[in-house]
């Protein structure tokens, strides 16, 4: 507090590092007034705003005890965004991870997006069988119960669907929202059996190149992995935030290839088949393939490039009224972790480093902020995300420069949101 | 010493007990229970390029026709011309001008994809509820829509795969790049 009134008394020094109001990074380290709310601060410390407290009404009336299965606040209305239903395509499509209302890292089970080719298959557990065969010494057959008594481990990874970002790609100019631009992205702790344990049990053979990954769902869904991924850090998941993986992620396991195209992390998994050479599946040839100008298209594209975005202020938010903002957003590589997350508010002239909220783990989610001071007039806020390997993420235009625009996969482009006078809040393409 | 069954009455229980388990035999557990190749023939649908995991049995255009219009064509058209962008299979150039479509004759680089897709997914409101014979007819037929085969060429285990495809230069392998 006493910090505060001498802060008061004097006019606090921002220290301006980029263009169109970026601060210091430094204003967010925790010192008072000279924090995240202090714009807010300010107005409160300033005068008597007239509040006259009581106690509510929640505080003299006992609640409900304790649930059997816990659910978020009924003041909480926040859902994951989906398209229409196709009734000639049943339970295929995706939903969108409501970006723009989350923080830090970890992405609630019920709101982790979803890709499906042919719905959520209920499978009862006792049911499913988990077969490695092909070239290995000894074709086995796995319970989910004896599955269970596997060693595990617990990584935090993100997962991100390779068409994530592709509506930057079409050419208009998509009034979105992060959530319905970018929310084919989600993280969790993913607890489950290194797939190399496995794989090992069966006996690889040494001509063995690649594994085929079948789904139980209708589809058979099926992706192709080299095997150097597979024995290196896939893993069987079966838990997903400490509980059993849920249905629409792939209960009760899936494959999941932490860094690469959600796609090749097959969801209800009940094969594995030890190949020489890739299966050449539906989702790996038709689909999931990267057509480029000179009309070859790139296949087996697995890595997920560095990427970042703006989550707030993001796409149809309002900045209510000048003063300084929390700038934050989320940051995350394939290829390792965020080493750096630089911010602009002049649509890239300029740039400041943001803060890293987070822990900055491979392939895993990470959070930066950096505090801005809006004056009204228009700019243009990005994030630009540097991954541990040295890779920057790339302009839209450079992003299209080098790949065209037949192709819809592996979007990392720069997110621009532009702020109008009125402090509107919306896609731009600068 | 009590048996895994036993063990399992609850996910909890079996994460302890596991634990237990590992520490005193000092290596992974190996559960897998054996099976033949044999016995997974009903189970695995996977059907490569190289003709590994065809089933038997064979198939004609001619054959498919029937089939095709009445369990595909709802989709995809009395000849492949779809009722959406999604669902075109036929036609498209990867050379034109425009934005090329990218179709089973213009994009897909190998006929065994269009056989293991069929078998697996197809149709897509009752998947796997063509049998083999069935399967083969249809990817037939959807291979002579596409000028790719005779009406009434035979397609088995042995055939089909060698279907040339005319984008099977068009991809360009990344898989090194992990």
């Amino acid at each position: 507090m006493k910090q505060g009134k001498l802060e008061k008394k004097r006019q606090p020094r921002l220290e301006k590092v980029a263009g169109n109001g970026l601060l210091s990074r430094r204003h967010l380290l925790g010192l008072g007034l000279g924090g995240a709310g202090l714009a807010m601060s300010q107005a409160v410390m300033g005068q008597d705003a007239g509040l006259k407290l009581e106690i509510p009404g929640w505080s003299k009336t006992p609640g409900p005890g304790p649930s059997a299965y816990g659910s978020a606040s009924s003041h909480v209305g926040l859902e994951r965004q989906s398209g229409f239903g196709n009734p000639l395509y049943p339970g295929g499509g995706a939903s969108r991870s409501p970006l723009q209302h989350l923080q830090g890292t970890i992405t609630p089970n019920n709101l982790h997006f979803e890709r499906h080719h042919a719905g959520v298959p209920d499978i009862d557990p006792a049911g499913h069988k988990l077969v490695i065969n092909g070239l290995v010494r000894q074709p086995l057959v796995f319970d989910y119960e004896d599955l269970l008594k596997y060693t595990m481990v617990s990584r935090i990874y993100f997962l991100e669907c390779s068409g994530n970002s592709g509506a930057l790609l079409y050419g208009g100019n998509p009034d979105g929202t992060a959530q319905s631009l970018h929310g084919l992205v989600s993280c969790a702790e993913w607890t489950g059996i290194p797939i190399s344990t496995l794989l090992e049990e069966a006996g690889v053979l040494p001509e063995a190149r690649w594994i085929a990954a079948v789904g139980a769902d209708a589809a058979s869904m099926g992706r192709s992995v080299p095997l150097n991924k597979a024995m290196d850090d896939s893993m069987l998941a079966l838990f997903q935030n400490g509980e059993p993986v849920r249905p629409e992620q792939g209960y009760p396991m899936r494959l999941f290839n932490p860094g690469w195209e959600g796609n090749t992390s097959v969801k209800w998994l009940t094969q594995i088949k030890v190949t020489r050479e890739p299966a050449q599946f539906r989702d790996e040839t038709s689909k999931y393939t990267d057509t480029m100008p000179d009309r070859k298209s790139l296949q087996f594209t697995f890595p997920m490039d560095v990427k970042s975005l703006i989550t707030s202020p993001s796409g149809q938010m309002t900045v209510a009224r000048n003063g300084v903002y929390r700038v934050n957003g989320i940051a995350w590589s394939g290829s390792g972790s965020i080493r750096r997350v630089e911010v602009s508010a002049d649509g890239g002239s300029t740039w400041a480093d943001a803060l890293i909220d987070s822990q900055q783990l491979d392939k895993a989610l990470t959070r930066f902020s950096i505090p801005w001071q809006w004056d009204g007039s228009p700019a243009v806020l990005q994030s630009r995300a540097t991954d541990s390997t040295g890779n920057v993420q790339p302009t839209r235009e450079a992003v299209i420069a080098a790949k065209g625009t037949i192709n819809r996969y592996h979007n990392p482009c720069i997110q621009s949101w532009g702020v109008s006078p009125s402090g509107e809040v919306t896609n731009v393409y600068v | 010493m009590y048996t895994s069954r036993k063990l399992i009455s609850a996910l909890a229980l079996a994460g302890f007990c596991s634990a237990v388990f590992v520490s005193s035999a000092q290596e992974s557990v190996r559960l897998g229970t054996p099976v033949s190749e044999a016995d997974l023939a009903g189970f695995d649908l996977i059907a490569e390029p190289s003709g590994a995991g065809f089933p038997s049995g064979s198939g004609t255009a001619a054959q498919g026709k029937a089939i095709f219009e009445s369990r595909c064509a709802a989709c995809h058209g009395l000849n492949g011309e779809g009722n959406s962008a999604a669902t075109i299979i036929v036609g498209g150039d990867m050379q034109s001008e425009e934005s090329p479509l990218r179709t089973v004759g213009s994009y897909w680089p190998y006929a065994s994809t269009v056989f293991d897709f069929i078998r697996r997914a197809m149709p897509a409101d009752a998947p796997k509820s063509l049998n083999d014979e069935e399967a083969y007819q249809v990817a037939a037929y959807v291979l002579y829509l596409n000028g790719l085969v005779g009406e009434n060429e035979v397609l088995n285990a042995e055939t089909l795969p060698q279907v040339r495809m005319p984008n099977a230069d068009g991809f360009i392998d990344q898989s090194d790049i992990q």
